[in-house]
């Protein structure tokens, strides 16, 4: 563990210098920049919106904002977009890397936390816009996103540590990628993020308990559009279980390393 | 400072293959597993590197080097043995790793000299170096994307130099652009050797392994089979280049106490080689500018369909001063028969400089001996020349000069 803290320190530089480049040759050239980032994400909040406000708009009881679904809508995407986005860009961290791998020795360990670091960035920045369009529509910040942190966090390290397992087993088994972009999709539709729990039966309410996401977006809902404590339970299973799979992750890349680089 | 830089102990890869990815998880969590097949492509390699000490390696494709250089760089993990390093590696294999097209040269530059891990202060202590060393002038500002390929080199090269390493490895593949540039980046690299780097050099160029190397090795299928001195381990690396079918090849100590490399398939074979002075005499010592005359006697114990012979003198270090054949002038026999004896006769002037010599002899069919390989004789003449009326010169071609001063 001191190893590993030793090398994250002494490749520092390296790993701010790529987060930085991450984010800047992704919007390289493009007029928006940086904005794109924000964009599609917003856009996607913008659709959802217009087409279920309707429908959805009166099951959210409590809020008196015309606005609530689209709050709600909001508070749930910050949640999924940073665990989909580590999740998807953990799975093919080492295929991608082969290259540099093949060539270059240092420590794999910068890899993951680039990969964090520039989620997280990017998360921060539509956790900022969010905040920004919620004063617009007259929904301002309370003391309960004084939790945020430690939701990022959580969310961080569980897309992390599941990400980072497939990541391994993606180099030998390629498969792993393509069922997980359809797995994703399908774990999107079992979170309520643009439903609202209550409008699922109750029988088959019991399957989304027991989706880890699910838990993750209630509690960034209750932060962020109730103004409420999260319930501590789940959020403790959470970080619980994203301690293991950290862990598990760190030692399956133990054994998988002398052979990775052999197939890449 | 008796420790080794590098010390290699036992190396060996093997590259496995499992029926099935399961087992090889399986393999993982201490279940014990059977392989499909195991591959090795090197084996049991020892040896170490000195500090200072300068190494070619040298070996025929596929005989295992560039997985060698990765193990030692520790891109590659080894299935057994181990690799111990005291110092820093830097390796000019695959320059512009992780160079972004959308980043201009100076921040491509703190990119990939953080991956060799180094901080920003570092960097910035050198940024002016690298960039003077480079002259690519106001590129090194714009994007990646706009270079040339040898610009891209230009700069590749002088980060991954800009620190003086303990350990350098250098691909003979150093492509870095244009000549002018090739000669800048083998002067930089033969500073580093004065000032104590050991290099480790990957190349099948004679004349570079003899010239920048202290020791080198030979790999072949994936095994150590030579190591030691480069001009012995670059003709036995010449000779198994030219093994074929049923050749063989033999070392002997040749009586200058040098190793004498004969190889080939032996349908013909040189019985006598002698350097004749002016009057017919043999000689060992020539002197500068005089003419001689080498006889060389072949003998053919089979019938053969054509044969060409060809010499090369190769200096003290073992590189090439000058060689021809009788292909190149024309010369080859048709048909010679078994038994047949033929003498050659070639006079030259010995314009050579002051030094050791020797001759390669090689009986072959075409102009190269890779084709057909009767016998390949390295050290199969050692000759001496000596300055006797000249005046004093250095280097090992004897160009007379006429020197005319004009003073007003």
């Amino acid at each position: 563990m001191k190893e590993i803290l030793a090398a994250i320190w002494g490749y520092r530089h390296f790993i701010v210098s790529s987060i930085k480049n991450d984010l800047r040759s992704r919007f390289a050239r493009s007029k928006l920049g940086a904005l794109w980032m924000v964009l599609q994400p917003l856009a996607q909040v913008a659709i959802y919106a217009l087409v279920l406000s309707r429908i959805m708009a009166a099951k959210l009881p409590g809020i008196d904002n015309r606005y609530a679904y689209v709050i709600y809508l909001m508070a749930g995407m910050i949640a999924w977009s940073l665990f989909a986005e580590v999740v998807t860009r953990s799975l093919t961290i080492f295929v991608d890397s082969g290259n540099l791998m093949k060539k270059m020795a240092f420590p794999r360990v910068c890899l993951p936390i680039i990969i964090g670091g520039s989620s997280l960035v990017n998360n921060l920045l539509l956790l900022a816009t969010a905040v920004g369009v919620f004063l617009l529509i007259g929904h301002p910040p309370t003391l309960a996103m004084l939790w945020l942190p430690l939701l990022i966090g959580i969310n961080l390290a569980f897309g992390l540590g599941l990400g980072l397992i497939l990541g391994v087993l993606n180099v030998f088994v390629r498969d792993v990628a393509q069922v997980m972009t359809v797995v994703l999709q399908l774990l999107f539709w079992l979170t309520p993020v643009v439903y609202m729990p209550t409008i699922i039966p109750d029988r088959l309410r019991v399957i989304l308990e027991f989706n880890p996401m699910m838990h993750m977006v209630v509690a960034f809902q209750n932060v962020l559009l109730y103004g409420r404590a999260p319930g501590i339970n789940g959020l403790l299973v959470l970080a619980v279980a994203s301690i293991i799979l950290l862990l598990f992750a760190l030692f399956l890349f133990r054994r998988a390393a002398p052979e990775m680089v052999d197939v890449l | 400072m008796n420790e080794p830089l590098l010390a290699v102990r036992g190396l060996g890869k093997a590259f496995r293959e499992y029926r099935s990815e399961w087992q090889r998880f399986a393999g993982w969590f201490g279940f014990r597993v059977s392989t499909k097949s195991e591959s090795w492509v090197l084996r049991d390699i020892s040896f170490s590197v000195a500090p200072g000490e300068s190494i070619g390696i040298v070996g025929q494709n596929g005989a295992g080097k560039s997985t060698l250089l990765k193990l030692i760089t520790g891109t590659l993990k080894g299935t057994t043995g181990t690799v111990a390093v005291n110092g820093r590696i830097a390796a000019i294999l695959e320059l512009g790793m992780g160079f972004s097209p959308e980043l201009s040269g100076r921040a491509n530059v703190y990119h990939s000299a953080g991956l060799m891990g180094f901080s920003r202060q570092a960097i910035d202590s050198v940024i002016d170096d690298i960039e003077a060393f480079a002259e690519i002038g106001g590129y090194f500002d714009e994007p990646a994307r706009t270079y040339s390929t040898g610009m891209q080199m230009r700069v590749a090269f002088s980060v991954a130099t800009a620190f003086r390493p303990n350990i350098l490895i250098v691909d003979e593949a150093l492509s870095v652009g244009d000549a002018y540039f090739q000669h800048k980046c083998f002067k930089r690299i033969r500073e580093f050797r004065e000032q104590g780097t050991s290099l480790l050099i990957v190349s099948h160029d004679a004349s570079a392994v003899q010239n920048l190397c202290d020791r080198a090795l030979l790999l072949e299928g994936g095994a150590l089979i030579k190591d030691g001195d480069p001009a012995e381990v670059m003709d036995l690396y010449n000779a198994l280049i030219a093994e074929r079918e049923n050749s063989t090849v033999q070392i002997m100590e040749h009586q200058s106490g040098r190793k004498q490399t004969v190889s080939g398939t032996g349908e013909a074979r040189v019985e006598d080689i002698q350097l004749l002075s002016r009057d017919g005499q043999p000689i060992e010592f020539v002197g500068v500018g005089e003419s001689v005359t080498l006889r060389i006697v072949v003998a053919a114990s089979v019938d053969v369909p054509r044969l060409v012979l060809g010499y090369m003198i190769k200096d003290r270090l073992g590189q090439p001063v000058f060689g021809t054949n009788t292909h190149f002038t024309g010369q080859a026999i048709e048909l010679v028969k078994a038994g047949q004896r033929i003498e050659f006769q070639i006079a030259f002037p010995m314009n050579f400089g002051q030094g050791s010599y020797s001759i390669s002899t090689a009986l072959v069919s075409t102009d190269t001996h890779l084709v057909n390989n009767y016998e390949w004789r390295d050290l199969a003449l050692v000759f001496t020349v000596s300055n006797m009326n000249h005046a004093q010169f250095i280097g090992s071609a004897w160009v007379p000069p006429d020197i005319r001063i004009e003073m007003s």
